[in-house]
């Protein structure tokens, strides 16, 4: 506890040097960079023994603030979601070094730093905090740290106005969140977490409607669908190490907030787990289409994550289902699939989010159809890329596989369980789960194909360089994390064994079984790993013994083939988005198309929007405002008014309290 | 158990090319020629291991890849699926879920492979490639859903085992819909006629050949031996849903396999020689009513 404790101050005087060191941008990266990597091995060192020894630290010290103490506590819960937050901030800290080090000539960064440090630190809170005043404090602080950061090329509109988007979909979350945890609070009458267990025997109704409230507070936070609108536009605008932060940290407070919300409650019914698994998996699915169509690098990573999170919760809601119907085995795998994906897609999300950084460092754009033939001409910075697309397609023997193996185990033992029409919903479920796999392939090999592949498809792409050291190593850790969690997954689960003991207690006898079953998956990682490295050998002594001529591409007899004839981002996910796609979800497309005998110039154009965000969330916020302009007397503008607004709130506050009191 | 997995091991470095000269025999028969002997396809796999390479200068190491992952995915694959009664060496309860994945790995590195070389024809076939996988991936999860819980286990060993002669008498129906919808997976996954057409010489129409146009020599036998191989695996499921039997003699066992194998290699030449090709906007449309089948295939297990 107390290592934690030291780690945040540590981060807080960090920000608070950088700041002081100001424009001396060397002194003032030192500063923080130091603070973070030190904090980092303070959370490990804190952490570790936590997750082996499972036990549950508790502190609480009395503070000025109203309402409870400032109460701590670090479960295996919350030590499982700590755990990445010490890898991935320092290694982003790292490589945002030598990423911003041209446009630190021209800005002052330590602004960017001392944010960087608090956004850790109030990271770290939230996961620690068991008091809600501390949790809502830290929270908020979270939100707004990661706001800066994310508007930090504010002078152009498009950043702008994600970012405005972030802060107001947040906001909108903080207040469910708040309500959730007042309700809770009025409930058990204390602001501790500690003094929340009469809330496990909270009815039904109470129940569903806490549930709902978290749900819905921290789902926003984390991007379960319907409420991820937000995420694929500020996550891309964001630095690429602040995306990287953003979608591999930020939306694990999210995922955090949900698990320990269901900790606090009563054991959720079936139909919650229905509910949550179906939420999952169209997430999943909406995140995986919509990426399939995105030009823009760091967008379609963004979309991604979206995905990666349904996927997520897909695993909690079967968990669920699975506890509720008693059947332990679902459970263990569903639960174990679905944190070891959490603790997977930090790492890889991570890496390809630096990984895209790189590219847009190199090229000056996003635009997948501006790069191509980039594994050429920066050959370090594309193997890691295309080594993190293959983590991310969940495809063996990474470790996106493994994770997804384990739920696919529970789907299927719980098909055979079930009978009539819920084996028929699982069998569903199942099966589009495979299709999310099959759309995960179209979505990396159109990324890696069109930036990294083929021809240079503009001038930019012809001249780019590869990635400096500084950038390149914290890639390299993090896909070699990616590895060996793929090779070694059942070492991994016995880590997570105390945090499934918390969310599944039924399940913990099935847990060795379960993890036994996985080292077959890394037994056969490594077979598959052996086997490509021996063909791959056979292959290279052959191309040494025998004649190799190099020639130019087979274009049917053309010989002088260019990159403007190479399939585009568009054409490659056209066939997709066309057959397979719902009218909604099409991209729209603006064409000029030939008339005359000779045609003039010919343009064809293609922008995908966001459909949940343009046809519903928009429409019906409008239709609110227009309501709502009715009220607008209210706002004078002149401060006496709102200060008078304040003295009439806390008059009426303070008569209701003492009539209260009076038991009137 | 020495000689079974003796048996598979031959089975699946020996056998493979001879389904591939089965099926150009049977279409020259139907045609009326002579056709190539049985073994040509060996001579052919030969010849390109004794040539050299050509190899674009737009290619990087990803181009060499796609040959690797696409040999040595089928290979590990056949590791993984019982060859009729003769179980397969390597099971344990979730490989069916490892089987489905490896070809998608084989697929990520055969597309990215054809993108590497910056043509648009091999960028349209890559394309198609992996949206239609999207369309036959959930006819064959469909069907290992069906043959998971008619089997009650999660391995391929278990799934194929002995309890298919029971279930084909109370499940038949559900089983024959099985069979037609795993054979038109296995049609579409080995780019046969009516979904591609392994022969054609207009590579605007084609999927996995325009995918390997530039390979060449040893990169393109490994190939197409790995193409004979997926062949076989593919295929080695149905065999084993149509002929269930277990006569006890691992040589008998692997005779009946064989001979299974080449039945539906004759099967897959009488439909290439009746069929046209089908146009390419029509394949989605049948790819989803098999889908469809094997739904129903599931539900009449459910009931």
């Amino acid at each position: 506890m107390n290592l934690l404790l030291a780690a945040i101050a540590l981060l807080m005087s960090g920000a608070l040097m950088s700041l002081i060191a100001g424009r001396r941008q060397n002194l003032a990266y030192t500063f923080a960079l130091t603070a973070i990597s030190g904090a980092a091995f303070l959370i490990a060192g804190a952490v570790m023994p936590l997750l082996l020894h499972p036990q549950t630290l508790i502190a609480s010290h009395n503070w000025l603030v109203p309402g409870g103490t400032f109460a701590l506590s670090v479960d295996p819960l919350a030590a499982f979601f700590l755990l990445p937050i010490a890898i991935l901030p320092p290694l982003a800290a790292i490589y945002a070094g030598a990423y911003l080090k041209d446009d630190g000539k021209s800005r002052n960064l330590a602004p960017h730093w001392a944010l960087y440090a608090l956004l850790m630190a109030s990271l770290i809170m939230v996961v620690m905090a068991a008091n809600v005043l501390l949790f809502i404090a830290a929270w908020e602080i979270m939100t707004i740290s990661s706001f800066f950061l994310v508007s930090y090329d504010h002078q152009h509109s498009e950043v702008r106005e994600a970012a405005w988007l972030y802060l107001l979909v947040a906001h909108f979350g903080l207040l469910l969140i708040t309500a959730f945890f007042l309700l809770a609070g009025s409930h058990c009458g204390s602001l501790n977490f500690v003094d929340f267990a009469p809330l496990t025997q909270a009815g039904p109704t109470l129940t569903a409607i806490l549930f709902l409230l978290a749900l819905g507070g921290f789902g926003i936070k984390a991007g379960l669908f319907p409420f991820f609108v937000w995420l694929p536009a500020a996550h891309p605008v964001a630095p690429s190490h602040v995306s990287a932060l953003m979608s591999g940290l930020v939306v694990n407070a999210g995922l955090y907030g949900v698990l320990r919300a269901m900790l606090l409650l009563p054991p959720l019914s079936a139909l919650w787990g229905a509910i949550i698994l179906t939420l999952g998996l169209l997430g999943a699915l909406y995140g995986i289409a919509m990426a399939m169509l995105q030009k823009d690098v760091k967008r379609c990573l963004a979309y991604s994550t979206v995905e990666n999170i349904g996927i997520i919760f897909m695993g909690i809601g079967l968990g669920v289902l699975a506890t509720a119907q008693q059947l332990p085995v679902v459970a263990a795998l569903a639960f174990a699939g679905a944190l070891l994906h959490i603790w997977n897609h930090t790492l890889f999300k991570g890496l390809l989010f630096l990984g895209a950084g790189t590219l847009l460092h190199a090229t000056g754009t996003r635009n997948l159809d501006q790069m191509g033939g980039l594994l050429k001409r920066m050959p370090q910075a594309g193997l890691l890329i295309i080594g993190g697309s293959v983590a991310l397609a969940a495809l063996p023997p990474l470790n996106g596989f493994a994770s997804e193996w384990l739920i696919y185990l529970g789907l299927l033992h719980a098909g055979v369980a079930m009978s009539g029409v819920s084996a028929l919903g699982i069998s569903m479920v199942l099966v589009l789960f495979g299709i999310v796999g099959t759309l995960a392939v179209v979505t990396f090999t159109r990324l890696i194909g069109i930036a990294l592949l083929g021809e240079a498809r503009s001038p930019a792409a012809a001249k780019a360089h590869d990635a400096t050291p500084a950038m390149l190593w914290p890639m390299r850790l993090l896909l070699l994390g990616c590895l060996l969690i793929g090779l070694l997954p059942q070492l991994t689960l016995h880590l997570l064994t105390p945090v499934l003991n918390q969310m599944t207690p039924t399940a913990v006898p099935e847990l060795n079984a379960t993890f036994a079953q996985s080292g077959q998956i890394g037994l056969w990682g490594m077979i598959l790993c052996a086997a490509l490295i021996i063909v791959a050998l056979l292959l290279t002594a052959l191309q040494r013994r025998r004649p190799t001529t190099p020639a130019t591409t087979w274009g049917c007899g053309f010989p002088r083939p260019t990159a403007r004839m190479a399939y585009t981002a568009e054409s490659y996910s056209g066939i997709a988005h066309h057959h397979l796609l719902p009218q909604a979800l099409q991209p729209k497309l603006s064409t000029k198309r030939p008339r005359s005998l000779f045609p003039a110039t010919v343009q064809f154009f293609q922008h995908s929007q966001e459909a949940l965000l343009q046809r519903c969330y928009q429409p019906l916020f409008s239709a609110l405002a227009e309501r709502c302009v009715r009220l607008r007397w209210l706002q004078q503008g002149k401060q006496h008014l709102y200060l008078l607004y304040i003295f009439i709130c806390c008059a009426g506050l303070m008569l209701w309290n003492i009539l209260a009191d009076k038991g009137l | 158990m020495l000689l079974q997995l003796l048996l598979h091991l031959l089975i699946v470095l020996l056998f493979p090319p001879l389904l591939l000269g089965v099926i150009t025999r049977t279409k020259a028969l139907f045609a009326g020629r002579k056709g190539p002997p049985l073994l040509q396809p060996y001579y052919d796999l030969h010849r390109l291991w004794q040539k050299g390479f050509v190899i674009s200068r737009t290619t990087t190491w990803v181009f060499r890849a796609g040959p690797i992952v696409g040999l040595t995915v089928p290979l590990l694959a056949a590791l993984l699926i019982p060859f009729g009664a003769i179980p397969a060496p390597f099971s344990f309860n979730g490989d069916l879920i490892l089987f489905v994945y490896l070809f998608a790995l084989a697929r990520f590195f055969t597309a990215s492979s054809a993108l590497d070389t910056g043509s648009s024809f091999e960028g349209m076939g890559a394309a198609r490639e992996v949206t239609f996988a999207c369309l036959v991936e959930p006819t064959l999860l469909f069907a290992l859903i069906v043959l998971v819980r008619l089997s009650g286990g999660f391995s391929l060993n278990q799934l194929l085992g002995k309890h298919l002669v029971t279930s084909w008498q109370s499940a038949g129906a559900s089983l024959l819909l099985l069979v037609i919808a795993l054979f038109v997976v296995l049609l579409v996954e080995n780019c046969r006629i009516p979904f591609d057409d392994p022969n054609t010489h207009l590579e605007l129409t084609m999927i996995h050949e325009v995918m390997v146009l530039d390979h060449s020599g040893p990169a393109f036998a490994m190939i197409l031996y790995g193409a004979s191989l997926k062949l076989l695996v593919l295929g080695a499921l149905l065999v084993r849903l149509l002929l269930p039997w277990d006569s006890g003699n691992p040589g008998v066992d692997a005779l009946i396999f064989m001979a299974g194998m080449l039945g539906i290699a004759v099967t897959i030449g009488v439909i290439e020689s009746v069929m046209a090709r089908l146009q390419l906007v029509r394949i989605p449309q049948l790819l989803i009513g098999t889908t469809m089948i094997s739904i129903f295939a599931l539900v009449l297990v459910l009931r």
